[in-house]
This record gives structure tokens, C-alpha cells and sequence, in this order.
């Protein structure tokens, strides 16, 4: 690996790539989890690795925060108590307060294995912050989550990031993720930083020309009088495309294919209140 | 049929709680060795800690006997400076039987920290918390069940103990005349009635005993 990223102050950084890219590995190594041959990691004025020195600070004496992608959560503990046993002497209000903030309240006393997926993510989150680290470090926080989940949590999250002024640098491989909540994203790509700054800078080249352009899986194919109604699926939800004989004579169920669009001037407005967001 | 002495029950008893509570607490550091530790030649204290289990007891018993005998370097030396004689004693049963009771400990406690996921360890670690600290609030209350299955196993396999404690026990009545080496005894004498009586007794002791341990490993899981 040879890598070289620097993180802003109260900001949030996106580690984006493919698995196998190498984000676990670094984020591991800034916690101190995993030792890399050469290099050093300062962070807020502390040197916390540094080859040529011989210094290597273990996970113990770094204000890291780390949400693993398991989470981590200790199955002997309930949700109170493993905030408790993270926080240390400072268990009083201040483990109130976490709990309120990550809005545990009602599950507080259950044990993990009674928790939903979106319950051990905040709690796994909520323990990563309990004693107040200089930089929080999540690994794919939210991959266990799907749709509405995962968009609530991001909210909640952004907004526990606010409050707490937070530096923190999350591994993701979901884009969407990365515009959401990163204000500067790192691509890797086989253990190189192979592109970085702001997220609508670095991915914006794909769309050049303004254009939509969706893989998906094509579910149906309707006959209409003279035109087809194809269904694809792109993500989460099935899109209906008209489609001329010619176009579909080489289709069939199951393919994939691309939709692709000129995105010049489609509608753009906020989901009403009370209103699923998908139809 | 003569009344039998409940000594040998009761040494049997002894015997097993000491071997087990000495294993417990030499067994878990060793286990924990194992399970993390990467030093190439770990093989080797892995086959020294199986050799119970493939080593016939008489063997161990012949070397403990050399071993423990005043004759020899080790029991003469324990004699002149401690006045202990291992040979023929109640401590030397219990040394013997750790020694043979060893991996029956080490093996489920290994497992069970082997098999947790490294990252609770490693979460507890960037929570500041040290190595000691995570292994007795972390790691050893989520191996409940290794923790179980290393007791009950070693206990009962202490109570089994037959060829060792035959070697360097001495079938002394009161003192290493253990409910195995009773039975025997009984038998040989022809008062089969007796041996019935031992036999029984510890049938039902160790059965009952692995009744309660059984119960109180039924997984408790409340979905509501």
C-alpha cells in the first residue's frame, strides 16, 4: 500500500473503493490495529506512528473511536452497559446523554441479541463516542441496513457528528453514501489513493453531458398495441420503459442492461411529509 | 456385607475439587496462550499438553513414582528442604491428576477463545481497555459455555482417575484410597457387594452432577 491522505477537522472523509481496495486495512492501521511497514500518522499534533522513530502508539492510547462492521457489540453486556464499560469513569450523565442522542432509550437494557440491525449500529456508534475520541472511524457502518434504514441512520448520524464535532472518517462503498455525508471522499484502488477532493468534483465526470444513466435488471417485457412496456429493476425500485420492437428483439428476463437518459430537465422536489419516499 | 467407609467417596470428592480449581486457574492463562499466541514452535507445548490423552496412565504414573520417590533428584530434594513426600500422599494424587486432567481444561478453554471473532477484542482494546481487562470482562463471560465444558470435563475425569493415582497412590485408606481404587479393592477381595455400593454412589454422583451442569447450559433466548 502506498498511501497518502490527510482529514479535516470536524469533517467527515469518505475511504470509497471496491472490497479488496485496501479501506479496512487503512482505517485498521490508523486505529492501530494493524502496524504498516513504513510511514507516519500524526493526527491533531500527536504523532501516533511514526517508522523512523520508532514510535507505534497501541489502540489503547489513541483517541479513536472505531465502529467496527460487526459491530463489535459485547453479547454480555446490555446496550447500557456496554456504553458504560466504554465510558469508563465518566459513566454517569454523560451515558444518559449518548443514549438520548442515538435514541436507545426504550432498548437500553436489552442485550444485543435482542436488538434490530439498526439498534446495534447506534449502539456500536454510540459506544465508539463514549469516550469523546479525537477521530471516530467507521468501517461500512451502514452496510447491514437497506432503504429507509439506512437513509434515517444517515440523518441521525450527521446530525450526532454536528453535536459532538466530530472528525471522522468513514469506509463505504455506496455512493450515494459518500455524497450524503462526505465532504471530501479518497478513492483507492489497489492500495493507492487513485483520486480525492470533494465528492461531486471526483465522481462528476461520469456525467458528462447530463445524462441518466442506470444498470439494471430487466424484470418484464408487455406487449402494447405496437410498442413494448419494458420493467427493469434499478436499485430498489422497477422503472417502466417504452421500447420499440428493435430494441427488444435482443432483450430477454434476467439481463442486464443500461438505461440512459438525458437528465436536462426532470422534476426535482423534496418528498412530501407522511409520504414513503419509494412509490 | 461389611459397611463401607465413605472415605474413599469423600477423598474422591476432594481430590476432584482441588484438581479442578488448580486447572481452572493454571489452565485459563495457558489457554490463552494458545489460542493467540503466533511463535513458530507453539506445536510443541500443543502435543505436550495432548500427551494425557494418548499416554497410557501407567507411564505417566511410573514416571511420576520415579519422580516423586525419595531415591531420585526431585523427591529427595522436596524431602530434605520441604519435608514433603509426594509418593504415596494426597498432594501427590493431586499433581498427578492436573498433570493428567491437563488438557481435558486447556482444550475447551482454547476453543472457545479461538473461536471469537478477533474484532471484540479489538474493540474493547480502541475503548482503552487493557489486555487483562478485556480478557475477564469481555472475552471470558461471552465463553460461559468453554468455561462449563473445561470444569465438568476435568472434574470428571478426576473422578474416573484410575492408572495414575494406582501408580503413586498407594492405596492408603483415609488418604489416597480414592472411590476408583475402592472399587477395585472391593473386588478383588470378592465383596462385590461393597464394589456395587462405591460404584453406585459415584454413578450417581457424577451423573447428577452433569444433570445440573446440563440444565444450566440451556440457552436462554427471549424474543419479544
Amino acid at each position: 500500500m502506498d498511501i497518502r491522505i490527510g482529514a479535516e477537522k470536524n469533517s467527515v472523509s469518505a475511504l470509497f473503493g471496491k472490497s479488496g481496495a485496501g479501506k479496512t486495512t487503512l482505517l485498521r492501521m490508523i486505529a492501530g490495529l494493524d502496524k504498516p511497514d513504513r510511514g507516519n500518522i500524526t493526527v491533531d499534533g500527536e504523532t501516533w506512528f511514526d517508522s523512523t522513530r520508532n514510535i507505534h502508539l497501541s489502540p489503547q492510547e489513541r483517541g479513536v473511536g472505531f465502529v467496527f462492521q460487526d459491530y463489535a457489540l459485547f453479547s454480555n453486556m446490555t446496550v447500557l452497559e456496554n456504553l458504560k464499560y466504554a465510558a469508563g469513569k465518566n459513566n454517569g450523565p454523560w451515558v444518559k446523554r449518548l443514549v438520548e442522542a442515538v435514541g436507545l432509550g426504550d432498548v437500553q437494557s436489552r442485550k444485543p441479541v435482542a436488538l434490530s440491525g439498526g439498534e446495534k449500529q447506534r449502539t456500536a456508534v454510540a459506544r465508539a463516542l463514549a469516550r469523546k475520541p479525537t477521530l471516530l472511524l467507521m468501517d461500512e457502518p451502514l452496510s447491514a441496513l437497506d432503504g429507509e434504514a439506512r437513509s434515517e441512520l444517515q440523518d441521525e448520524l450527521l446530525s450526532i457528528f454536528r453535536e459532538f464535532s466530530l472528525t471522522t472518517i468513514m469506509v463505504t462503498h455506496e455512493l450515494s453514501e459518500v455524497f450524503k455525508m462526505a465532504s471530501k471522499v479518497f478513492i483507492l484502488e489497489f492500495g493507492r489513493i487513485a483520486r480525492d477532493g470533494k465528492p461531486v468534483e471526483v465522481f462528476s465526470e461520469q456525467n458528462l453531458a447530463g445524462q441518466f444513466r442506470f444498470v439494471g435488471e430487466l424484470a418484464a417485457i408487455e406487449k402494447q398495441d405496437i410498442v413494448f412496456i419494458v420493467s427493469v429493476i434499478v436499485g430498489n425500485t422497477i422503472v417502466k420503459v417504452m421500447a420499440t420492437a428493435d430494441e427488444v428483439e435482443s432483450l430477454g428476463v434476467g439481463d442486464k442492461v443500461i438505461l440512459i437518459s438525458k437528465a436536462f430537465n426532470p422534476l426535482i422536489m423534496k418528498p412530501a411529509r407522511g409520504l414513503p419516499i419509494y412509490p | 456385607m461389611e459397611a463401607i467407609s465413605f472415605e474413599p467417596i469423600w477423598l474422591t470428592a476432594k481430590l476432584a475439587f482441588v484438581t479442578t480449581a488448580i486447572l481452572f486457574a493454571a489452565g485459563l492463562p495457558l489457554a490463552y496462550w494458545l489460542a493467540f499466541s503466533r511463535w513458530r514452535h507453539k506445536f510443541v507445548v500443543e502435543a505436550l499438553v495432548a500427551m494425557p490423552l494418548v499416554l497410557p496412565p501407567s507411564v505417566l504414573g511410573f514416571y511420576l513414582l520415579l519422580a516423586f520417590s525419595p531415591q531420585y533428584f526431585l523427591g529427595g530434594f522436596l524431602e530434605r528442604h520441604f519435608d514433603l513426600r509426594l509418593v504415596f500422599s494426597f498432594p501427590g494424587l493431586v499433581i498427578g491428576s492436573a498433570i493428567f486432567s491437563l488438557p481435558f481444561m486447556v482444550h475447551p478453554l482454547k476453543s472457545g477463545l479461538a473461536s471469537l471473532p478477533p474484532s471484540l477484542a479489538e474493540a474493547s482494546y480502541t475503548l482503552g481497555k487493557s489486555s487483562a481487562g478485556t480478557f475477564f470482562r469481555v472475552l471470558l463471560p461471552n465463553i460461559k459455555q468453554s468455561l462449563v465444558a473445561g470444569i465438568v470435563l476435568t472434574f470428571a475425569h478426576t473422578v474416573g482417575e484410575f492408572g495414575v493415582v494406582l501408580m503413586i497412590g498407594g492405596n492408603i485408606p483415609g488418604k489416597t484410597r480414592v472411590a476408583s481404587i475402592a472399587i477395585y479393592d472391593e473386588v478383588e477381595a470378592l465383596r462385590y457387594g461393597n464394589a456395587n455400593a462405591y460404584a453406585m454412589i459415584l454413578f450417581a454422583i457424577t451423573f447428577a452432577v452433569l444433570l445440573v451442569v446440563y440444565r444450566l447450559n440451556r440457552p436462554m433466548v427471549k424474543v419479544s
